[in-house]
């Protein structure tokens, strides 16, 4: 209560404002903590527990047998990195998807947002529509869904490509083609990133353009010179959601592969998976915490990396954020 | 300024008949950039095409080469005695292709008989190179009958509305109450919290995951709904962003006259904001049944050895680990298609409020 009232007097003069305002801050206490109870319980202390336990053996089956084994799990980590086991084969896996995924979707969702943004479309709503929906579509879903589409034989996209003379891979089949495959299935997930594009786009002035064409600038100037950066922060944060999203990769691969291994060859063995299977098959809660660890390491390199630059190509309008 | 207002009578038609042109020009264009977008769309939205024809057809068709695109099944022809025999069109010497039922199948020579006629015909070469005669337009409905019976479709539905009905309720309560908080009153440091809740948002599930998994189940709540709806009633940052944005908008004056008016702070949220914020709210609630629907990590490991409480998702991953890998691939994608009729109806219903909700949360940051 003491503290309470030494705060009061630094934020605000006179006492009878102070209480109110003392009251005001209770009530808003009161109204957030749900959130604050929830970002101590299921966020805050879990944290800290699994970087405790990435210092441990914990197996969930046997809690007795808990020892501290210092950095014994990272060690095992950069071991499997360095010799290309399961942690480097499935960071390798992750990053290569990360690589193609992330550009391509939002490459194609900038386009179709530019595209369903002409003044010159009739029926954008719909459109919209029709091209956000697969969002909506559960993950198990939509992999299935693909699995069939993309079969090497019975698929459509396989007897189309028969039909006009090309070979078609059997993309889940192949080790060569199952992540390009998933990468086509993350294609049908675009419809966030896509009407989040669309807004920025719509919030773009309109004089803008008028002064590119004013001074001769042709399509091309009107998007260098005026789209890009006045959509360069919806930009940014499409691309930070990409990142987060791969790092949380998992139902498409556990779908295509219950076995946890990734098939065919390996080749769809995310970060995950290798998590999922250390952590609930084999009950290594402990070494799964050292891998969510290090998951999280990576993500927030590849945040700060994002945010550092950022100052570099994102432009704020306003210049108030 | 002269030159301008005073265009020379050439100059003026030949601008009204460019404009004309331009009208035409811009009509075309109109239609080319509409069908070439319908036709993308079309190509966007093929594998569910893919999935709604395979799941009325049978497998007889799936393997078979040719097979038309629609449901069909192959032909056959009953013979005076009794027997059926499969029809195959089968193209004979003298060029034409004719309907004929396939008696006795051979590597070289194979016996058909002519339906019109019933006379036996010799047939050289081999007859799995042929293609069977397919039937008009037969979808085969009863592939839903099968899949609700195995994935016993009204449990995975009713746990599934369960789980996200409850998880909806505690995820737009708590995010209503928190947001409030949010917007409307001083409190210190409330600006870092705001942030730090955003800064929630980028954290891998994974680094949270293990603990929480350990700690449900030292308090007996693996196996059970529990894990899958008590965290949502802790305020998510995504609804609390939202709704924020959108109090924000809110006139201050209305909360002023009721505060006046000796409402308390409860009593105006209640009565004061949240009936101006429904199509915030309808966002929040749609985003959390479709999460709901969608998850699967949370109902795979808190669920797992317990078919009974099992969630779509994860009934319908089961069911696809079991009938994919056997060949009937049919089966899968009449499942799938019955796992998606719920939130894509809903979808198409609310998909206003819920659009503008995604816009909201992804850009004004």
């Amino acid at each position: 209560m003491v503290i309470v009232d030494d705060r009061e007097k630094t934020y605000v003069p006179t006492p009878r404002k102070g209480s109110l305002a003392r009251r005001e801050t209770l009530w808003g206490l009161l109204f957030l903590s749900p959130w604050l109870i929830g970002l101590v319980v299921f966020t805050a202390l879990p944290i800290l527990a699994s970087l405790a336990l990435s210092f441990t053996n914990f197996n969930i089956i046997d809690p007795g047998g808990l020892r501290f084994v210092g950095l014994d799990n990272y060690i095992r980590m950069w071991t499997e990195l360095v010799t290309n086991q399961a942690v480097g084969q499935s960071l390798g896996v992750t990053f290569r998807f990360a690589l193609m995924s992330v550009p391509l979707g939002i490459g194609l969702a900038l386009g179709l947002a530019i595209l369903l943004h002409q003044k010159l479309l009739a029926g954008k709503a719909l459109f919209r529509t029709l091209f956000f929906m697969p969002v909506l579509i559960p993950l198990v879903a939509s992999t299935i869904v693909w699995q069939g589409f993309l079969n090497g034989s019975t698929g459509w996209l396989a007897q189309i490509l028969h039909a006009i003379g090309l070979p078609a891979p059997d993309w889940f089949q192949d080790p060569a083609w199952a992540l390009p495959g998933l990468v086509l299935l993350g294609i049908w997930g675009i419809g966030n990133m896509m009407l989040i594009f669309l807004a920025g786009l719509q919030s773009v002035p309109t004089e803008l353009y008028e002064a590119v064409k004013v001074d001769g600038g042709g399509p091309w100037a009107r998007f260098r010179n005026v789209t890009l950066p006045m959509i360069s922060p919806v930009l940014f944060y499409n691309i930070l959601i990409g990142i987060i999203a791969v790092a949380q990769y998992f139902t498409q691969a556990y779908t295509l592969d219950p076995q946890g291994n990734g098939r065919p060859g390996g080749s769809t063995f995310f970060f995950n998976l290798n998590l999922y299977k250390e952590g609930w098959t084999y009950n290594n809660m402990g070494y799964a915490s050292a891998l969510a660890w290090v998951m999280l390491a990576i993500v927030v390199v590849a945040a700060l990396v994002l945010f550092r630059t950022s100052a570099r190509w994102v432009f704020y309008a306003g210049g108030d954020k | 300024m002269t030159g301008e207002a005073v265009p020379l009578p050439l100059a003026a038609s030949r601008q009204g008949r460019s404009k004309r042109a331009r009208g035409i020009w811009s009509g075309f264009s109109r239609l080319g950039v509409t069908l070439f977008t319908a036709s993308l769309a079309m190509i966007f939205l093929l594998p569910l095409g893919y999935m709604v024809l395979t799941s009325i057809k049978d497998n007889s068709q799936i393997t078979a080469l040719n097979a038309p695109l629609w449901p069909a099944s192959p032909q056959t022809f009953t013979a005076a005695d009794g027997q059926v025999f499969p029809l195959y069109q089968v193209p004979l010497e003298t060029g034409a292709v004719q309907n004929l039922a396939l008696k006795t199948p051979g590597r070289i020579v194979s016996v058909f008989i002519d339906p019109a006629t019933g006379q036996e015909i010799q047939w050289k070469g081999n007859w799995r190179g042929l293609s069977p005669v397919w039937s008009g337009i037969e979808p085969k409905l009863d592939n839903f009958t099968t899949v609700l019976n195995t994935l016993n479709f009204p449990l995975l539905l009713k746990n599934t509305l369960i789980v996200a009905i409850l998880g909806t309720i505690g995820a737009v309560v708590s995010a209503v109450v928190v947001a409030y908080g949010f917007a409307r009153f001083r409190i210190p440091g409330r600006n870092g919290l705001f942030l730090l809740m955003i800064m929630t948002i980028m954290l891998p599930f994974q680094v949270l995951l293990i603990p929480q998994y350990i700690g449900f189940r030292a308090i007996g709540w693996t196996g059970t709904w529990l894990p899958l709806i008590v965290p949502h009633f802790f305020a998510n940052a995504y609804n609390v962003f939202l709704l924020r944005q959108y109090f924000l908008t809110l006139p201050r004056e209305l909360d002023q006259a009721a505060q006046v008016d000796g409402a308390s702070p409860l009593q105006i949220l209640w009565s004061v904001i949240v009936p101006q914020s429904w199509p915030a709210i309808v966002a929040v609630a749609l985003f959390h049944f479709f999460f709901s629907w969608n998850d699967f990590f949370a109902p795979l490991v808190y669920l797992s050895g317990k078919p009974e409480l099992a969630t779509m998702t994860v009934g319908l991953q089961a069911f696809s680990a079991t009938y994919a890998a056997s060949g009937t691939g049919y089966l899968t994608q009449a499942a799938a298609l019955m796992a998606i009729v719920v939130p894509v109806a809903i979808f198409f219903v609310a998909q206003r409020a819920f659009m503008r909700g995604v816009v909201i949360s992804g850009v004004e940051k």
